[in-house]
């Protein structure tokens, strides 16, 4: 983005740090600029964030790994509803968020580990299936545990969920210091941005691993892999494991922030989305996956607000519905994108190498 | 050169696919620091015997004892955990990464550093790293690819590819290098090239495993070969008496009457 300043500008640190103000001021002052248009548009930012992270576990495990998941969304939805029964008064319990997203990452994590177990073997298709079957499953169990034991209160949800708060705000009201206001949603763009901080630099580091490296060993040859003495078994676990980890964090957030969840959020649909994020992102490049992320959250909703509106004046009727054009455009974008840039937006160097057409 | 203890010793090893007996009561030992060529004409069970002593496929009598331990039924990690490595018939290196990655990789089975490790970047993961690059670097100098680094390995020359495989696999501090046909494809010089690569090898004190369609370079590098026909064994020996053996004239020329039909 930068690239075309002098490199010996660009690699001074006072330059570097400079950079990295400005960020941190973008990021900081974002919400406030966003919330001028329109309390809609911060909430739509932090799905946005959600989403990032979410593609960000993903990334994990389709492209540091090469493992196919298609029922990703499932950990998302094993952590909200960890954050939904220990934060709301459906069992009575009220446990602070810090409690709470630790467990909810946790017992995603075992989601993980239960969905790889006994796909260890399978590759490519094979696992894609197993995968959508096990999303699907999760969503099939949450709609119907309300008997005998109404444990997930079924396709009626969890409501009432107890928002965050923390060191005495609420993250689901206004706070006022004096004359300013700061709203709850705008509170959680910073608590999620934080989140998101943290994932990736978890991500940047496992990547740049001896267990990054043996990740990306297995994406590439895995018999090799083995050969080479690399444990499989053990590191693929290990990426469904912290793939399903970042979902069951992301999860819980999601709950808190919504107050109500039900098994509805948590379809196929979803599942794909996120895929399509990474996937148009850059696989294995997490700039790329984020921005995927991110434009894909945004650009639905500016389509919703603005489609109707253009029509309207251009046309002085409305001819197409906004959500059947939204779905088209989506659905072409991402024909272009694989045509013209099918390693992503932001490809990562492996697999820009490997899309290349400069085969020898 | 050649020391007097057995470093693996395969005993009455028979692998079957189905009906088709691939190995049938295959034995022979290999001594520490020797290099011994595993030869035979095309489908006589090298590849085979070479991927039942790595753990590829799991065998179904006999045993093989490595170091006076039996390997059972250990999966090809745990086995170049315990000191094989090896290279393949068709390369397999890992195409889309740089050669020192490659390399890296190799190391994975000698060092520890975890999920903690890599995400608090702890001192002992630092010095990890650092060292895994070292060594890394000192293997590419080793087989004298060290100039190509930072390129991918598909990108290689094929001989250098050859020789990219050969250092991923001395990077798993292997007592035993099993070669399947490391020659293939090479030209007069890069076959001189790597006998002098193999014989480098064999210098630092890892036993060598060769299988080898050039009879030559398995003639002029090994100390003693084992002929395999039809999956069974049938010469053992120093290259000379093997040379001579009519067994294995027959099963390379095939038998009087067959050559005159």
């Amino acid at each position: 983005m930068i690239s075309y300043l002098p490199e010996k500008i660009r690699n001074h640190p006072a330059a570097v740090w400079l950079g990295f103000a400005m960020i941190a001021a973008a990021l900081i002052a974002l919400p406030f600029v966003l919330s001028m248009a329109g309390m809609a548009w911060v909430r739509i930012m932090n799905l946005a964030i959600l989403f990032a992270l979410l593609s960000v576990g993903l990334n994990i495990v389709v492209g540091f790994a090469g493992l196919l998941d298609l029922g990703y969304i499932a950990f998302y939805a094993v952590g909200a509803y960890v954050y939904a029964l220990l934060a709301s008064p459906h069992f009575g319990l009220h446990l602070p968020f810090w409690v709470i997203l630790p467990i909810a990452a946790m017992v995603a994590c075992l989601f993980g580990v239960l969905l790889g177990a006994p796909t260890l073997k399978l590759r490519g298709d094979y696992l894609a299936i197993v995968t959508l079957g096990f999303g699907e499953i999760v969503r099939i169990f949450l709609n119907n545990l309300s008997e005998p034991i109404n444990l997930t209160n079924g396709p009626k949800g969890i409501a009432t969920i107890d928002s965050i708060k923390f060191l005495g705000m609420d993250f689901g009201a206004t706070t006022r210091f004096g004359d300013f206001a700061l709203d709850g949603l705008i509170k959680y763009y910073y608590l999620l941005l934080f989140i998101l901080i943290i994932a990736i630099v978890i991500n940047i580091r496992m990547q740049n691993s001896r267990i990054g490296r043996a990740w990306e060993a297995i994406r590439e040859d895995e018999m090799a892999a083995r050969a080479m003495g690399i444990d499989t078994t053990r590191i693929k676990l290990l990426a469904f494991a912290m793939g399903a980890s970042f979902g069951g964090v992301a999860g819980g957030v999601f709950a808190s922030i919504q107050g109500f969840i039900s098994p509805e959020s948590f379809t196929l649909t979803e599942s794909v989305m996120i895929l399509a994020m990474v996937v148009l992102g850059g696989m294995g490049n997490i700039w790329g996956v984020i921005v995927g992320a991110i434009l894909l959250s945004f650009v639905p909703e500016f389509l919703r607000y603005a489609v109707a509106p253009a029509q309207q004046a251009i046309f002085g009727r409305q001819i197409i519905e906004a959500e059947v054009l939204r779905m088209l455009l989506f659905g072409l974008a991402m024909v272009v994108m694989m045509l013209y840039r099918p390693a992503g937006l932001l490809p990562s160097a492996v697999r820009q190498r490997e899309f290349g057409r400069d085969e020898k | 050169m050649t020391g007097t203890t057995i470093l693996l010793s395969v005993q009455g090893v028979t692998k079957r696919f189905g009906g088709l007996t691939a190995l049938s009561d295959v034995s022979f030992e290999i001594r520490k620091g020797e290099i011994i060529g595993l030869i035979g004409p095309n489908g006589a069970g090298k590849t085979t015997m070479f991927n039942v002593l790595t753990g590829l496929y799991p065998h179904d009598e006999g045993e093989i004892f490595f170091n006076n331990v039996a390997l059972g039924t250990n999966t090809p990690d745990q086995i170049a955990a315990k000191g094989i490595a090896r290279t393949f018939q068709n390369i397999r290196l890992f195409q889309n990464l740089s050669a020192i990655e490659n390399v890296m990789i190799g190391r994975h089975v000698r060092t520890h550093a975890g999920v903690f490790g890599a995400i608090f970047r702890t001192r002992s993961q630092r010095e990890e790293e650092r060292a895994i690059e070292k060594r890394a670097h000192e293997l590419l100098k080793f087989v004298e690819i060290d100039d190509r680094a930072n390129d991918l390995a598909k990108h290689l020359s094929y001989g250098d590819q050859r020789r990219l495989e050969i250092a991923r696999a001395l990077a798993t501090d292997p007592q035993l290098l099993a070669l399947d046909e490391p020659a293939a494809g090479m030209n007069a010089t890069e076959k001189v090239a790597l006998r002098q690569l193999i014989d480098a090898v064999r210098a630092t004190g890892v036993t060598v495993l060769l299988i080898e369609h050039d009879v030559k370079l398995v003639m002029g590098l090994c100390e003693r070969i084992v002929v395999l026909d039809y999956g069974k064994k049938i010469a053992e020996g120093l290259p000379v008496a093997v040379q001579r053996d009519p067994a294995v004239i027959e099963a390379y020329l095939g038998a009087d009457i067959e050559a005159a039909a």
